[in-house]
């Protein structure tokens, strides 16, 4: 009797023992990174002023603010978001509502984990080979956002494959009992249930595109450019692009510069995950049947 | 009776679903014509150099990546290969255990909303971009390691590794507790009602229950780390070696080519050199992605 | 009261999926204006056999269907639109299904797939058909609710008023009384008394008594094939040969 409570004892202070050690390494995880975080507002906070954010670079970049370079990376998430949207979601609604299954779907599917996989650089070299040499579209703003959407691709498809096919079948099977061609089951009873869990994988997309730098920096992105861009087919600056060029390659950038742009990066990046996570929590607890 | 045959015709919407049918395989297959086309178009621009100047031995076997000497240009790409491979040794040392661990606390120990919120913490994680990481690394963990190590400099194998092994672990530690979470509640149960301890239930039943889902997380990032490119360009040091310790600055496969693309000729040896570095990493990536989705498919399969 | 014209002609049917036959070599004939009682126990088939019928075989590429099935004089795999003729046969499926959209554009569905777009018009139908359905009066005051957070019983009545909807030559019940409770059961049948007066029914039912209270005549389905079929009355007062029919009747199993 006696015995049997001790050893409960010993077990339950074991059982504690390894919780905290999971949990310890949890934390370690998780808090350097807050630490980081943290050291970049302090550093970085004060350098984001209206006037950095809205003005150009002055002095090789040493003076001024970062306004073409906040700039470039809006055009070039936007259109990257153009092309990959509809290409992504056309995809998943394949995948998901038509494919049937057999080597070609499987394929596809091999090819959207490969494409998700592929390194940055090497997404790259794809836009340097294909959009500036080959279509001839130069290093552009197209090039640079039509590589961007290629990588974004797999996070569109994913997203929107998982939130249609978090639709009941039944309600498929309804539809079509009642002679709706499987599109207009699609138009009007599933894709307006899984709108948002597709705008969801959206704002997943502009988090992941607006920080990758390796894609562009041969696409279109360039290290400076004294005018903002006219055309699509002009150069841009791009803030990631900013942030690898004052840290590494121009001299007497003042040391805080950079701080500033990677808070601006992260602050960009962190809210828009931050609005996906906050939208799923909320279609979470939504219910429609 | 209605004469109800006479509906039995190709009507609108019919012929607006075969339209949409074709419209959204094009859109499915995309993928497949842009993976094709990565491989077509990368060959494309190394075809060249490959059959003018690629030596295979040379490649694998030399140290002396030196394309831009004028009259002795080589191309043994083993110190990059190195350099890669051990910045991507460092990463996994660092990010198995804290990612495993931390799987293991979200999904065994935490309950309600620590859980959730550590789940959003992982996940923040995963979004900051690499070239942000490269400056954490140029600047922070660079000071870090010269005050605590006491070496001159602080960008080096141990640094680059840090920061790729805090870039992965999000990623392995959200695919590993998939893992864990895909093992049955009547496993733990069973384990539970003969009298197991939590621990002795997680070593004995969940984790061999998990283990393909746990070896694809960490192959997953040892992808991750392989092809991670602007990080490692900015913590690694970036010097052609073969490191002897930690404490050595090296240079990885895609780091070469984010440097020196945008000083090369178009069509140059130099050029094509850099496309078939892109090729190797390309083919490497595919096999990782691969070999983890067959091991994937083994969970499913059993 | 019981057109003797047959309107849809079973030859010889078979169902498969891969290589598991579920239902075979099954001939039957639907008479217009009656009520087609199919009962047995699960897994006879019974759910396949309908699925045959309005070519729901076309969404699942595991299922194989041979033999013939005239409808209205043409097999259904010989249409050429079979969206056309899935218009023609109404479904109530054994788990209520309440479309995600409001009560009101569930019941307008069907009638705006045949490009009726007339609000007048399909405020006529929505009204005609729920009132048929007997849920008007529970519904009328909140069309614009979602359909699918109805509760299970008023759900199955959407779904019969949905089916009613598209005006159809036959409809097709599976086992609608399995998920909703014994009043909304009793509200159902009465509703299909009535409407058997202008459509053709085929009821499967996994209540003996059931098929017995509604059906004209009642198909005895077990383990993948048609045992028997006749009057209900005479399956019911034991004229049956066959002793697996009086005993499925009996209660003995299934």
């Amino acid at each position: 009797m006696f015995a049997a409570t001790d050893r409960n004892r010993t077990n339950d202070r074991i059982q504690r023992r390894y919780r905290n050690v999971f949990l310890g390494m949890t934390l370690l995880l998780v808090l350097p990174v807050l630490i980081i975080l943290g050291l970049l507002v302090v550093r970085g906070g004060p350098v984001l002023t209206a006037e950095f954010l809205f003005e150009f670079p002055k002095s090789g970049m040493t003076a001024g603010g970062i306004f073409p370079a906040f700039l470039g990376t809006i055009i070039l998430v936007t259109m990257g978001l153009v092309f990959s949207v509809p290409l992504g979601i056309a995809a998943a609604i394949y995948l998901s509502e038509y494919a049937p299954d057999n080597w070609l779907t499987r394929s596809i599917n091999l090819a959207i984990i490969n494409l998700a996989g592929v390194p940055s650089i090497v997404h790259a070299l794809f836009g340097v080979g294909a959009f500036v040499i080959f279509f001839g579209f130069g290093t552009s703003i197209l090039a640079a956002s039509l590589t961007l959407a290629i990588m974004a691709l797999p996070v569109v498809i994913v997203a929107t494959r998982e939130s249609l096919q978090a639709v009941p079948h039944a309600f498929r099977e309804a539809c079509w009992a009642m002679g709706a061609t499987r599109w207009q089951t699609i138009r009007r009873v599933v894709l307006p249930n899984s709108v948002s869990g597709i705008l969801t994988g959206v704002i997943l997309e502009v988090s992941r595109t607006a920080g990758e730098t390796a894609p562009i920096m041969f696409t279109g992105a360039a290290f400076f450019v004294p005018f903002l861009p006219q055309t699509i087919f002009d150069k841009t600056m791009a803030l990631s692009l900013h942030l690898f060029v004052i840290s590494t390659q121009v001299p007497g950038v003042p040391e805080d510069f950079p701080y500033g742009v990677a808070l601006l990066l992260i602050i960009i990046v962190l809210s828009m995950n931050a609005l996906s996570i906050g939208f799923r929590t909320w279609l979470r607890g939504r219910k429609k049947w | 009776m209605r004469a109800s045959l006479s509906t039995d015709r190709i009507d609108r919407a019919w012929i607006v679903d075969r339209i949409v049918q074709v419209l959204m395989f094009l859109g499915g297959i995309s993928a497949v014509v842009f993976i094709v086309g990565i491989f077509v178009f990368i060959t494309r621009e190394a075809l060249q150099f490959v059959f003018s100047r690629f030596d295979v031995v040379e490649f694998f076997t030399s140290i002396r990546w030196a394309p831009t000497s004028t009259n002795n240009a080589t191309y043994g790409a083993l110190a990059l290969m190195v350099g890669t491979a051990s910045v991507t040794g460092v990463a996994m040392l660092v990010a198995i255990p804290f990612s495993l661990g931390a799987a293991v606390y979200i999904s065994e120990f935490a309950t309600g909303r620590s859980r959730e919120t550590l789940k959003v913490l992982v996940e923040l994680l995963a979004a900051i971009p690499s070239v942000v990481w490269g400056f954490i690394g140029l600047t922070i963990v660079n000071g870090l390691i010269i005050d605590v190590f006491d070496v001159p400099i602080g960008l080096n194998v141990l640094n680059a590794g840090i920061i790729l092994g805090l870039m992965a672990a999000p990623i392995m530690t959200t695919i590993a507790e998939d893992a864990l979470k895909a093992v049955p509640d009547r496993y733990r149960e069973a384990a539970e009602a003969m009298g197991a301890t939590r621990w002795q239930m997680i070593r004995r039943v969940v984790l061999p229950a998990a283990k393909n889902g746990l070896v694809s997380a960490v192959l997953l990032g040892v992808g991750r780390g392989f092809g991670e490119t602007m990080a490692v360009l900015m913590a690694s040091g970036h010097s052609i070696n073969l490191p002897t310790s930690p404490f050595d600055s090296v240079r990885a496969l895609t780091a070469t080519i984010a440097a020196e693309l945008g000083e090369t000729a178009v069509g140059s040896d130099h050029y094509g050199a850099l496309f078939t570095l892109g090729l190797f990493l390309f083919l490497i990536t595919f096999l990782i992605n691969l070999t983890a989705d067959v091991v994937v498919r083994g969970i499913r399969n059993s | 009261m019981n057109g003797s014209e047959s309107i849809l002609d079973v030859r010889d049917l078979s169902i498969a999926y891969g290589s598991k036959t579920v239902l075979s070599g099954v001939t039957l004939d639907v008479r217009e204006n009656e009520i087609l009682g199919i009962i047995g126990p699960a897994g006879a088939g019974k759910t396949s056999f309908l699925q045959a019928i309005n070519r729901m075989d076309a969404f699942n590429a595991s299922m194989k269907v041979t033999g013939t099935l005239n409808f209205l004089g043409r097999d259904v795999r010989a249409w050429r639109n079979a969206y056309a003729l899935r218009r023609q046969i109404g479904v109530v499926f054994p788990l209520p299904v309440g479309l995600p959209l409001t009560v009101y554009d569930n019941v307008a569905f069907a009638p705006r797939l045949a490009g009726k777009r007339s609000r007048a018009e399909l405020d006529e139908i929505v009204e005609r058909c729920l009132r048929r359905a007997a849920l008007w009066d529970e519904v009328k005051d909140r069309l614009d609710s979602l359909g699918s957070l109805l509760s299970g019983g008023q759900q199955q009545r959407l779904t019969i008023a949905r089916a009613l909807s598209q005006d159809p030559v036959l409809l097709m019940l599976d086992e609608f009384s399995i998920a909703v409770d014994p009043v909304t059961t009793m509200r159902i049948e009465d509703v299909l008394k009535e409407l058997r007066q202008e459509m053709t029914i085929i009821l499967v039912t996994n209540l003996v008594q059931q098929a017995r209270r509604l059906a004209d005549r009642t198909a005895f389905f077990l383990d993948g094939r048609m045992v028997e079929l006749g009057s209900t009355e005479s399956l019911f007062n034991g004229e049956t040969l066959f002793p697996e029919t009086r005993d499925y009747i009996e209660g003995r199993f299934g």
